[in-house]
């Protein structure tokens, strides 16, 4: 039941020029590829967005070639002046924000609300963030030796933040980069690419090569590529330790999580309403360090879970532009389809699931909020990453078996703790074993601020001053 | 009429105690010379995995000890080695001077990495100025269960590898080089007697190429040192099966023992942790 109702409210697309096809990006021109070109649809309607080529591992080596040829020239420049191109991206990227914003709502599904204030400002400042540090490598501690070419291949569910990660820190450091984007949402970076050509980035320094997992595994495997950055799931992270070892070049992952939430019975518990709906319902749960874990203190259990569902009949599903929109589209039809498979089997193995009345748009690729209750610590909902909206419930009594329940996973990248108790914070924060540790708050990033994980969830940081180390020979 | 001498039984280290391998093989040990030593435990894979296994019980009692506590420990390693510098001495073998300088050398190292216990966290963690009201900490923290294959340096290579990965708080599985073994044996005997927990450092003598994969190939070991894998083969191999549960791996190209060894082998083997909390009132 709404209280009151909402009058559409979209933004504009107007200020997104799209054409109707996109090569690759190599030695500072858009160049053709030598694959077949492959549609980017919008997730919200199916429709087509463009066309865009694959690039084959002739196109990645011309791209690898580009980068080392363009390597000695930038890492030559005085740090000053890379700092310089930097903190001109970083303007561009203000100046553009809203046609940034735009496309990558497009693109990705997720609400313009979220593209808008949280992923293109956190673009921004992280290439603001590391042109600062381009002149200043000699007092980071890591010394000031760039490795050379780095290969970076990314993720869908951040494109243009997880493109900032990536290429901010390795341009800041002296390499040059050749930079694979998702198969589904390659356009923000095609977009990037013509921001590094208004900002007069020397050619060879940004390389975007596009195409599906073909192009990423030439670029990771590529025998003039120094070093190796991936942000995608375990899975694929294995594979990629498994073709980098012997061969000397440098490698960081960030991968996989399944976070606990922990909620204390003494939380405040409308605070810990919002970060629980933040943590697992933000970008449509398509969060590698997303809340998936609800674990709460058996005495506050039915009023915090009242408390949630109330929570998220307020929520708004639809269209990614509505400025009103909370919850977007799922990014592609097979993560739809991944994400009914384990809802499905999290019913079939005795979890209750809960979903609040919500209607789904005819096209495109939906799922609704999903809340999981008397889930076992055995089931599969309760070990394996969703990445979609569906949040599993587990309760604990003590302290030291939240701690347990928490840590019982292979994964270790982030973790949630809510209560208004210090000491028990602290005394928790110690215990995780996660890289990133909120205490009353959930899914807050920065980039002074380090991320990564423990155990399987890969390893490196990226952000602050640790971010540094992945991009230069230490 | 001369003495006969009491000879050592060389066995392993696990836990604390000193079992033999539980396959009851062993191997002739001889010196450089050719001379017969002793006869060594040839560790199995059930002694690897019974070593991770006392590794792992050991990891939340030494990783929560206090800094402070692991550097006094550490510390006093180094006093039980100064101690039995002779023994070691004559145990490492050749001339008589350089092998004290070996032993002196060692026990240096072991007290400069006993002071790095409550430092590292200050030098290699950070207040992060993030653009919100948040109190935002990165610190430093263990990796796990780490397994070390140690250099051929029988006492200065073996300590090198080893301090710099306990003295942050993580345990550790070490194989001992297969040349020269006796000396690791030895240092388990000073482990033991210096308030060090049983199981933060377990020792296995044996063939480096059967014990180094397994310990590679172990889903409960979180880091690999391949300092001591000279076969390029091998370390190939190793370095493969970490990426299953994607252990950090440290593959160094060269080491001179003798030079400053930096905090590279620690940062190896920590995990930075960073703790957000609003500010407010």
């Amino acid at each position: 039941m709404a209280i009151f109702e909402y009058a559409p409210a979209p933004e504009s697309r107007d200020v997104v020029d799209l054409q109707p096809s996109y090569g690759l990006f190599i030695d500072g021109e858009f160049v053709d590829g030598s694959g077949p070109a492959f549609k980017t649809i919008n997730p919200a309607t199916e429709e087509t967005l463009a066309e865009v080529a694959t690039a084959t591992a002739d196109d990645v080596d011309r791209a690898v070639r580009a980068a080392r040829k363009a390597f000695g020239g930038w890492s030559g420049l005085p740090g000053a002046e890379r700092a310089k191109y930097l903190f001109r991206i970083a303007r561009i990227i203000q100046e553009r924000s809203r046609e940034l914003a735009v496309l990558e709502s497009l693109d990705n599904g997720k609400p313009i609300r979220e593209a808008r204030d949280v992923d293109v400002p956190l673009v921004a400042a992280h290439f603001f963030y590391y042109a600062g540090w381009a002149d200043k490598l000699a007092h980071a501690g890591f010394g000031t030796r760039p490795l050379g070419v780095a290969g970076q291949v990314i993720p869908w569910n951040f494109p243009l933040l997880m493109l900032a990660w990536k290429i901010a820190p390795a341009l800041a450091c002296g390499n040059t980069v050749v930079l694979k984007p998702a198969e589904t949402t390659p356009l923000t970076a095609l977009l990037f690419a013509d921001i590094c050509r208004q900002a007069d980035l020397p050619a060879g320094v940004v390389n975007i090569v596009t195409g599906a997992g073909e192009t990423g595994a030439a670029v990771v495997a590529h025998p003039d590529v120094n070093k190796v950055a991936f942000t995608g799931s375990t899975e694929v992270g294995r594979l990629i330790a498994r073709t980098v070892a012997g061969t000397g070049k440098k490698l960081t992952l960030e991968l996989g999580g399944k976070a606990a939430n922990i909620v204390f019975d003494d939380a405040a518990i409308d605070q810990a309403v919002e970060g629980i709906v933040n943590g697992i319902f933000f970008n449509q749960g398509h969060v590698c360090c997303a809340g998936s874990r609800l674990l709460v203190q058996e005495s506050v259990q039915e009023e915090l879970l009242d408390a949630l569902k109330r929570r998220l009949t307020t929520l708004r599903l639809g269209d990614p532009l509505d400025k009103n929109t909370d919850i977007g589209a799922i990014n592609s039809a097979a993560q739809l389809a991944k994400i009914r498979e384990l809802s499905d089997l999290g019913e079939s193995e005795g979890a209750r699931r809960w979903s609040p009345e919500c209607e789904l748009p005819s096209k495109g690729f939906w799922f609704p909020p999903t809340v999981f209750t008397q889930v076992a610590q055995s089931h599969r909902i309760a070990t394996e990453e969703i990445f979609g909206p569906v949040l599993s419930v587990l309760t604990f009594r003590t302290p030291a078996e939240a701690v347990e329940k928490a840590n019982n996973t292979p994964y270790g990248l982030s973790a949630g703790i809510w209560t208004e108790k210090g000491s028990r914070i602290l005394w928790m924060a110690d215990r995780l074993r996660a890289g990133v540790v909120w205490a009353n708050t959930f899914n807050k990033f920065d980039p002074a601020s380090p991320f990564g994980g423990y155990k399987e969830s890969g390893y490196g940081r990226e952000g602050g001053l640790h971010g540094l180390e992945a991009y230069l020979d230490v | 009429m001369s003495r006969l001498s009491v000879r050592k039984t060389y066995k392993l280290y696990i836990g604390g105690a000193f079992p033999r391998s539980e396959s009851g093989r062993s191997y002739p040990v001889t010196s450089p010379k050719g001379d017969f030593l002793a006869n060594a435990s040839r560790a199995s894979r059930k002694d690897a995995r019974d070593a991770v296994v006392a590794a792992r019980k050991a990891f939340p009692g030494w990783s929560g000890a206090t800094p402070y506590n692991r550097g006094q420990v550490i510390y006093r390693v180094a006093e039980m080695l100064e101690g039995r510098r002779a023994q070691f001495a004559e145990e490492l073998g050749g001339g008589k001077r350089a092998a004290l300088e070996q032993v002196d050398a060692t026990v240096d190292r072991l007290v400069w990495y006993a002071g790095w216990s409550d430092k590292i966290a200050a030098v290699h963690g950070a207040a992060n100025p993030v653009a919100g009201p948040y109190f935002n900490l990165s610190s430093p923290e263990p990796t796990g269960v780490v397994a070390v294959v140690a250099p051929a340096d029988p006492l200065l290579g073996l300590v090198s590898v080893v301090a710099p990965v306990i003295v942050t708080g993580n345990t550790c599985v070490v194989v001992a080089s297969e040349p020269a073994p006796l000396a690791a044996i030895t240092l388990a005997e000073v482990l033991a007697t210096s308030d060090l927990p049983g199981g933060v450092v377990n020792v296995l003598t044996g063939r480096q190429a059967e014990l180094a994969p397994w310990l590679a190939a172990h889903m409960d070991v979180n880091g690999l040192d391949l300092t001591g894998v000279g076969d390029e083969e091998l370390a190939l191999r190793c370095e493969q099966e970490a990426a299953e549960n994607l252990k950090r791996v440290l593959r160094p190209v060269a080491e001179d023992w003798t030079a400053d060894p930096g905090t590279g082998r620690m940062t190896r083997f920590l995990e930075t942790k960073t703790v957000w909390h609003p500010v407010g009132i």
